[in-house]
């Protein structure tokens, strides 16, 4: 198993690429935020770009389990069993999500099942999509400037998507993927060791990074708060809190030139709060 | 469509016709549905425990320690506490279904997964488990421990 010719390389090349997919999903997100890319045309165009941003992280969390490794077993019980919280559907989802009552070998094949076939599907529609929009509907300049543009049209600068646009993006993927390479070589990303489904979680269990600030959120909730469990709580405020952020480009205002000021502030403190309760939940024990 | 509508007679059976083709198709599609749904749906899991297990051996644990052991299809955990009394619990976390571990330095039960503390009776004590474990009865029967479900009173 362990010993097919360079399968350490395939093996980091995928680990490493899935991780800074997620992250370089998250800086994109964010970027469009800060210069407000999602204004008036462009929701739908945000809306699918979120939409990915969830599947992406399926693609984490499926993939996560399926090395069948302790971190991987563990991660994916509570992981299930979060999902089992949400009132009503929750129960079902989750038996659904691992093919039993418990996270057994039919939960790897299910989640194989999505990882290969499922949400590719899904992201490969998606991606369509977003592209098909993204071209239709042009690239998004900062409000700023588009003032600038509607006051005075000969400042406008554009380049030709095609060659132009599409011979820097070559020049960027080469390069990118040189440092993945690099990356996966020096640094491969090991296999852990094997589940055991009859053993104690080991002491410093933590999900992947990009979990960790939800995790770390949980973890502070205290176990009631009032009369609601405080796990359903942080299940239903997080959801709620996406779904805001999701329809962010709904509170924002259609002209330009008045962009609004709390908008910004919540993305700024959205980004603090995320990078923050990550390295809280990083450092904590 | 080119339906007379002063035609009552040829628009009935214009519609007959469309309830039969539409019902059809839906039951059909029904028919293609269920399956895959059920397919989809696991079938229950019998849990083969019973309701006693041999847990370890006499003298297998040292005081102050605990180990793991199969209930069934669960995994559940049995302690000989400091006192020399034996303590049996059910390891899944009650918070979010980790597997929990006896900690001797503690001298109490505790999850890796987000801190819970219970102590040895089950009881939780820190962190957000929101119930006990489930305690079970133990019997030494020569020299081996005997876990069995608590009857219910
Ligand atoms: S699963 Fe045990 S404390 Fe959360």
């Amino acid at each position: 198993m362990t010993k097919v010719q360079y399968g350490w390389l395939i093996r980091s090349i995928h680990s490493w690429s899935a991780n800074l997919m997620i992250f370089f999903a998250f800086v994109h997100m964010f970027s469009v935020a800060f210069l407000k890319a999602y204004r008036k045309p462009r929701e739908l165009t945000w809306i699918t770009g979120m939409l990915l941003l969830f599947v992406v992280m399926g693609f984490g969390f499926s993939g996560y389990l399926l090395p069948w490794n302790t971190l991987a077993f563990f991660a994916t019980k509570v992981g299930t069993e979060i999902a089992g919280q949400v009132p009503i559907i929750g129960k079902p989802m989750m038996v659904f999500l691992r093919g039993g009552d418990e996270v057994t070998g039919a939960t790897l094949t299910r989640f194989f099942g999505f990882h290969v076939a499922v949400l590719p599907g899904i992201v490969g529609v998606l991606i369509a999509v977003h592209l098909f929009l993204v071209q239709r509907l042009g690239m998004s300049v900062p409000p700023k400037t588009e003032v600038e543009w509607v006051k005075d049209p000969s400042a406008r600068r554009d380049i030709k998507f095609f060659p132009n646009f599409a011979l820097r993006e070559m020049m960027a993927w080469y390069v990118a993927m040189g440092a993945l390479g690099a990356l996966a070589a020096i640094f491969p990303w090991d296999l852990g060791t094997k589940a055991d489904l009859f053993g104690s979680a080991p002491a410093g269990i933590k999900p992947e990074w990009y979990f960790l600030f939800m995790f770390q959120t949980l973890k502070l909730i205290p176990s009631k708060v009032w009369f609601m469990d405080g796990e359903v709580l942080g299940v239903l405020g997080c959801g709620l809190a996406g779904l805001l952020w999701v329809l962010l480009p709904f509170f924002e205002s259609e002209q330009p030139s008045r962009p609004r000021k709390w908008i910004n502030g919540l993305v700024i403190f959205a980004l603090v709060y995320v990078i923050g309760m990550s390295v809280y939940g990083f450092l904590a024990k | 469509m080119s339906v007379d509508e002063n035609s009552p007679s040829g628009s009935t059976r214009r519609s007959v016709i469309e309830y039969f083709v539409g019902g059809g198709l839906l039951v059909s599609l029904a028919s293609f549905l269920y399956p895959v749904m059920r397919y989809l749906v696991p079938p229950p899991v019998v849990d083969l425990g019973g309701d006693e297990v041999i847990a370890a051996k006499v003298g297998a644990l040292k005081p102050n320690s605990g180990e793991i052991f199969r209930f069934g299809n669960h995994p559940g955990l049995l302690i000989l506490a400091a006192d020399g009394t034996y303590h049996a619990l059910s390891a899944t976390c009650t918070h979010l279904g980790c597997t929990v571990q006896y900690r001797a330095d503690m001298g109490e039960v505790w999850c890796a997964c987000h801190n819970g503390t219970y102590g040895i009776d089950g009881r939780n004590i820190s962190g957000p488990p929101p119930r006990p474990l489930d305690v079970f009865d133990v019997h030494v029967r020569g020299d081996e421990i005997y876990v069995s479900r608590k009857r219910e009173a």
